[in-house]
């Protein structure tokens, strides 16, 4: 559905498109705003939600389409100016100075004491006071402060991004309120959420960013949800052969790794489940929703605030990486950036977990590392033409090197987080099966992905992970994508949670 | 497609080109660079080089290369070790004052333990408590200093005396060639060895590299910088026994000239002060690279405060014209 042009759009974003480098993030994304109305802008993991949110605020200059404000021709340039014109964002992450107090930060932003106190009244946080240092509060308060401020800016429109995510229920109903009272003054609200419950409850329509289009449009009413979840999918590539038609026998025995009542601060609240040897265990979340607390609290860069781990049935605590290691926990982050030594040696990236201990501080074993390293290269197809420095690799050759550290090192169980993001299609397809036969020979495997199609090729089962919890565990014969993508969004076993 | 980074590619403009062979091979220019020194220092004054010069240059430059060992080591963590020069002196001034006391072998070991002492503390600081490396040696060596004055009150009486064995290291000559060497080259080949064929060394340039990615590996990187911080203080005591025997006039002040120098010396021998990149080799070049900048001012016939300050200047210009080639990306 298209719209005409029309001067009463209080926002007008048409054909917008932005690469950064080979990768195009948007290709062609659209979104208008009337007076008076709300409108939720969704899109999957990677659709290229962040980056028009960032073109919009004027973060970002686009490569090409444009992003009109009032009907008004002004591209926007900064986010100031996007600012002056008329949008205000809030994000998930309050823009607040933190080693100031509340008064000074209005100051900076030019923000009208008044006007803020109002604001502050109607969101029911009327007595805090304004001397409060920013790092003294709890983020969901400072989160009301940065609303509180947007909206004193009298914004025509205000972009709320993510804004409810770990706030108690009675803020998220205020915040509700005062987004609706927005509309009914005539300005627009752009809302982004992962839950439909508020879309449902806020929203007048719904527009879907899928592969940086915008794909469609839909009018919030009872059953929407199946429409969109539909948008969001569309039709998807063939990126190999499902591994849930391979018969396997259920997993039995003792689990590899058991975790109880799991939570780990700040999203992680309530994970419970099992991982057998033999097995790939998918974890399927939208972003933020723990499974980051998961993975870092059992590769023991976090530690939990409740809960327990049990490796091989013994309990297990981990206080550094090395006492994962130790234990047969090996972590592959989604950032590659995070695990590789970027201007050393594709063996000696590979062979670091050897030297670790410090008995083994001493001579290095050569030969044995050579041997292990060549294996594990020759394994993973690595192409080492450019081996003396990791950075010289692609990206998806950089992927190879942080899981050949572990296939060097022996695995026992790993915990891959991501681990085809942003690399090309044929590594994908390197990468399933090689999951896949370390599993069959004896590995555990948790398996996080952003990319649901993944779910079906790599994995035998799948949990399902909204606001903090596990909220549901889905076969991989049964684990079509609408499935998955209903529970992430909390659709299944807790709708409505807040 | 290629899978090579677009970096490796031919059509990159010249300049570029040089700094990155620089980068690949720090050690040609470098050598090159001493021996254009050389030959201006022949120009200025004609007949100066001979074996006796150059094993003269090779003396002075021992005790600057192993601290500049020290800075490497450190340096490739993206540390520093500015408390060298008041280890070394500490050293120098406990063996001079402990030997007539003690007997030399044990008056020596206590240095040592000096030595590691502060080190251990610096350690513990930049490992543990994530103070800074630049502040906590700074902070360590001040604390240093004036322990050894007090030091020397309770010891002014004693007189000193310098061990046999360290006046033969430090003045005697074998061959032409500064004994000094017997110590140095053990201690270099020590040195290299960590560096390349150790677990050891290959944490401290992955410390350097990506102190997380280290983590992720296993590393507990307070351990390494215990252990790094000790072997530093070690090397310090270890430099000032050496250059007590070399100036023979034990001091409250004795080694500290040489921490300047020290970093430069490691600086321009191509190690980086953010760390993941550095080489031993490199920095014996820069030591003898300074010591011949030295003697060039000295021949100039300079007044001393004329002569530090452009010392200064010319480390501060060599190390930046460096930098600059080696580190264009």
């Amino acid at each position: 559905m298209t719209i005409d042009p029309d001067p009463d759009l209080l926002l007008d974003a048409r054909g917008v498109a932005k690469s950064f480098g080979a990768v195009r993030a948007l290709t062609d994304a659209s979104l208008s705003i009337a007076r008076g109305e709300v409108v939720a802008l969704l899109g999957a993991n990677g659709a290229g939600k962040s980056t028009f949110v960032k073109i919009l605020t004027g973060a970002l200059k686009p490569d090409a389409g444009h992003v009109r404000i009032r009907g008004a021709e002004t591209r926007v340039g900064s986010p100031a100016q996007a600012r002056r014109s008329g949008l205000v964002p809030v994000y998930q992450e309050p823009s607040l100075v933190p080693d100031l107090d509340i008064a000074d930060n209005l100051r900076l932003g030019g923000t009208d004491r008044d006007a803020f106190q109002h604001w502050m009244e109607a969101l029911a946080h009327p007595d805090l006071t304004l001397d409060a240092v920013v790092r003294d509060l709890p983020l969901a308060t400072l989160r009301i402060v940065d609303l509180a401020r947007a909206l004193a800016a009298k914004p025509d429109v205000l972009l709320l991004d993510e804004l409810t995510a770990a706030l108690p229920t009675d803020l998220v109903e205020r915040v509700l309120k005062v987004a609706r009272a927005q509309a009914e003054d005539g300005r627009g609200v752009i809302y982004i959420s992962h839950r439909f419950s508020e879309i449902a409850a806020l929203c007048d329509r719904a527009t879907v960013l899928r592969d940086g289009r915008s794909v469609g449009e839909a009018r919030i009413e009872p059953g929407v949800e199946e429409r969109v979840v539909e948008l969001m999918l569309g039709a998807k590539i063939d990126l190999g052969k499902r591994a849930a038609e391979i018969a396997r026998p259920k997993p039995e025995g003792r689990p590899r790794l058991a975790v109880q009542g799991l939570a780990v601060a700040p999203k992680l609240k309530d994970a419970s489940f099992t991982l057998h040897p033999g097995e790939v265990l998918g974890v399927v979340a939208l972003e933020g929703q723990g499974q980051d607390e998961l993975f870092e609290a059992l590769a023991g860069f976090r530690q939990p605030a409740a809960g327990s781990i049990e490796v091989d049935g013994a309990p297990a605590r981990f206080g550094h990486p090395a006492d994962a290691i130790a234990a047969g926990l090996s972590f592959v982050p989604g950032d590659r950036a995070h695990a590789l030594f970027r201007e050393r040696s594709v063996r000696e990236n590979i062979a670091m977990p050897f030297s670790a201990r410090m008995r083994n501080w001493g001579p290095l074993r050569l030969r044995h590392e050579k041997a292990r390293v060549a294996e594990a290269i020759a394994r993973l197809q690595i192409d080492t033409r450019a081996q003396g420095e990791v950075q010289r690799l692609s990206g998806g050759n950089q992927q190879k090197v942080t899981i050949g550290r572990w296939l060097a090192h022996g695995v026992r169980t790993l915990l891959l987080f991501d681990p085809t993001r942003g690399i090309d299609v044929r590594t994908k397809r390197q990468i399933y099966p090689l999951v896949r036969d370390l599993a069959d020979r004896g590995a555990a495997i948790l398996y996080y992905t952003s990319e649901l199609e993944e779910v079906p090729l790599a994995c035998d089962r799948a949990i399902v992970m909204f606001n903090g919890r596990v909220v549901d565990i889905v076969e991989a014969t049964e684990a079509d994508e609408a499935r998955l993508m209903r529970a992430a969004y909390g659709l299944t076993a807790t709708e409505g949670a807040a | 497609m290629s899978d090579i980074h677009p970096e490796t590619d031919d059509r990159v403009p010249p300049l570029l080109r040089v700094g990155r062979f620089l980068k690949d091979n720090p050690l040609i220019p470098l050598i090159g660079f001493l021996i254009l020194l050389i030959g201006i220092l022949e120009v200025m004054r004609p007949g100066i080089l001979s074996p006796f010069w150059a094993g003269n240059m090779i003396k002075f430059a021992i005790p600057l290369a192993m601290l500049a060992a020290a800075q490497v080591l450190t340096m490739l963590t993206g540390g520093i070790d500015l408390s060298v020069g008041i280890v070394a002196t500490s050293a120098a001034f406990v063996t001079a004052t402990l030997t007539p006391l003690i007997g030399p072998f044990p008056a020596m070991a206590v240095a040592m333990a000096v030595g590691a002492l502060v080190g251990l503390v610096n350690g513990f600081g930049a490992g543990i408590a994530r103070v800074h490396p630049l502040i906590m040696t700074l902070g360590t060596g001040l604390i240093a200093t004036g322990c050894l004055q007090v030091y020397q009150r309770f010891v002014i009486a004693t007189g000193s005396d310098i061990p046999d064995i360290l006046e033969w290291l430090g003045t005697g000559r074998t061959a032409g060639l500064p004994n000094g060497v017997f110590l140095f080259l053990p201690f270099a080949a020590f040195i290299l060895w960590v560096m390349r064929f150790s677990g050891f060394g290959r944490l401290l340039f992955a410390l350097g590299s990506n102190e997380t990615a280290a983590k992720l590996s296993g590393v507990r990187a307070w351990q390494v910088l215990i252990a790094l911080y000790v072997l530093s203080g070690l090397i310090a005591a270890l430099t000032g026994l050496l250059y007590l025997g070399m100036i023979r006039a034990p001091s409250l002040s004795l080694a500290v000239p040489l921490v300047l120098p020290s970093v430069a010396a490691a600086v321009i021998g191509g190690t980086s002060i953010f760390g993941g990149r550095g080489s031993f080799a490199g920095a014996i070049v820069g030591a003898l690279i300074l010591r011949v900048i030295d003697t060039m001012l000295t021949l100039a016939r300079m007044p001393e405060g004329a002569r530090i300050a452009l010392f200064g200047l010319i480390i501060l210009a060599v190390t930046a014209l460096y930098v600059r080639f080696t580190e264009t990306r």
